[in-house]
């Protein structure tokens, strides 16, 4: 297997974990990871040096993105509901809550909290990803923390109570 | 430029946080959180946040990765499709617009492939015209529409989506095709531009993808399964390849039964 093989095999696991925490819908991230790998394979002759766990964040941050512009544009299909997700939140009691937070995000503020937090890239690797500036970078991870703790501190906007 | 002593920045805090932070800074930051207990209090929320979301998620990481997402299966699609892509591309200089090519698995196919996507390039040349009535059912009753044409097809047919590419379905028909009931989609983008997706069950089990070229039509088709795909649209090869890829990946990957 050449190296570039070798390196997109070994990101797939944090490539689930990133769409699994992006979308909070099992299937759905698999279809990112899935449609990711794809393009990564077709493109293969295109990737001539780097990072190539970077690249792959990139493009399914990019999936994500039309995905859900998609999804804006056609009212008619039912939205992501998170709280139809398996609840396989193990024993830590915090994970329903951790999930309708991230729920409450823009989807750029999200991503970048989850590369920094959750995947460990950094503040320039996540400009590289979503492909804006370093300080724009910086606010969305600001704005995301302020919601995130507004949520959890129980400013809930008035909406998914628990079915 | 941020010396030793100057107050800190809210950026400051989150680079505190997140190991971004010079060096230089550190103690200063330090100092600023034992004599801000607010400030404090707000890097230790986004402290536990992170732990939160490594919790919940962390595990994802560990599970098994599921057979869809195997490298080597995924990569024997694209090349399926790339040597697809490449024959065409030849096809279409030597024979100028009319050629068909055939693939190294003519020997399953054959005549009755031949048949297929002549059959798929009839409907589309056909409806694609239709102003007025090119379906028969429109596509904002896909549910139905898919019931209807997997019922008589005698297995499960699945719409393709298409609304990446910026297509959407305006409905399809049933016809009647050289080997029994054909289902025939129609989508449609922004600049009226279609393309039809068309599928029947077919004789052979299996053949490579294969492309046709009829004038000013063209179409992509493959045989899995037993079950024959033709992806119509204008002879713009590189287009049309894109639209046939995605319903190839769709159809060969996704796991059925999905709605």
């Amino acid at each position: 297997m050449s190296a570039f093989r070798t390196s997109l095999e070994a990101a797939i696991p944090a490539l689930r974990r990133y769409a699994r925490a992006l979308t909070r819908d099992a299937e759905l991230a698999d279809d990112l990871v899935q449609d990711t790998l794809v393009r990564a394979l077709r493109s293969e002759h295109l990737f001539h040096e780097g990072d190539v766990r970077r690249w792959l964040y990139t493009i399914l941050t990019n999936l994500n993105r039309n995905r859900l512009r998609t999804l804006a544009r056609r009212p008619s299909s039912s939205p992501i509901d998170d709280a139809d997700a398996p609840d396989t939140a193990g024993p830590e009691a915090g994970g329903r809550d951790i999930e309708r937070a991230l729920s409450s995000l823009v989807d750029d503020q999200r991503a970048a909290l989850l590369l920094v937090v959750l995947e460990g890239l950094s503040y320039r690797e996540v400009a590289e990803v979503q492909g804006v500036p370093i300080g724009t970078v910086m606010s969305r991870l600001a704005r995301a923390r302020a919601q995130m703790k507004a949520y959890l501190d129980g400013e809930r906007p008035a909406l998914r109570r628990v079915k | 430029m941020i010396g030793r002593d100057s107050p800190v920045l809210e950026a400051e805090l989150h680079a505190y946080v997140d190991g971004e932070l010079p060096a230089d800074r550190r103690a200063a930051v330090e100092a600023w959180l034992a004599a801000h207990p607010d400030d404090a209090a707000r890097v230790n929320a986004w402290l536990a946040q992170a732990d939160l979301i490594r919790a919940r998620y962390a595990g994802v990481a560990q599970d098994p990765v599921p057979p869809r997402l195997d490298l080597k299966r995924l990569s024997r699609a694209e090349r399926r499709w790339s040597r697809l892509a490449a024959a065409a591309v030849i096809a279409a200089f030597i024979a100028g617009g009319a050629a068909g090519w055939f693939g190294r698995e003519t020997l399953a196919g054959g005549l009755a492939d031949k048949m297929f996507s002549a059959d798929a390039i009839d409907a589309y040349k056909l409806y694609v015209v239709e102003v007025r009535h090119p379906v028969e059912v429109p596509g904002a009753e896909e549910p139905h529409l898919v019931q209807w044409l997997s019922k008589r097809l005698g297995y499960e047919l699945r719409a393709p989506d298409l609304a990446a590419m910026g297509l959407k379905l305006v409905g399809g028909r049933l016809l009647p095709g050289s080997s029994g009931a054909a289902a025939f989609l129609m989508y449609e983008g922004q600049s009226g531009e279609r393309f039809t997706f068309y599928c029947a069950r077919a004789s052979a089990p299996e053949t490579a993808l294969r492309y046709e070229v009829a004038g000013s039509v063209a179409a992509f088709y493959w045989v899995d399964e037993n079950k024959g795909y033709a992806v119509s649209g204008p002879a713009n090869r590189e287009r049309l390849l894109e639209v046939a890829r995605t319903i190839y990946a769709q159809m060969e990957t996704r796991p059925a039964g999905k709605s």
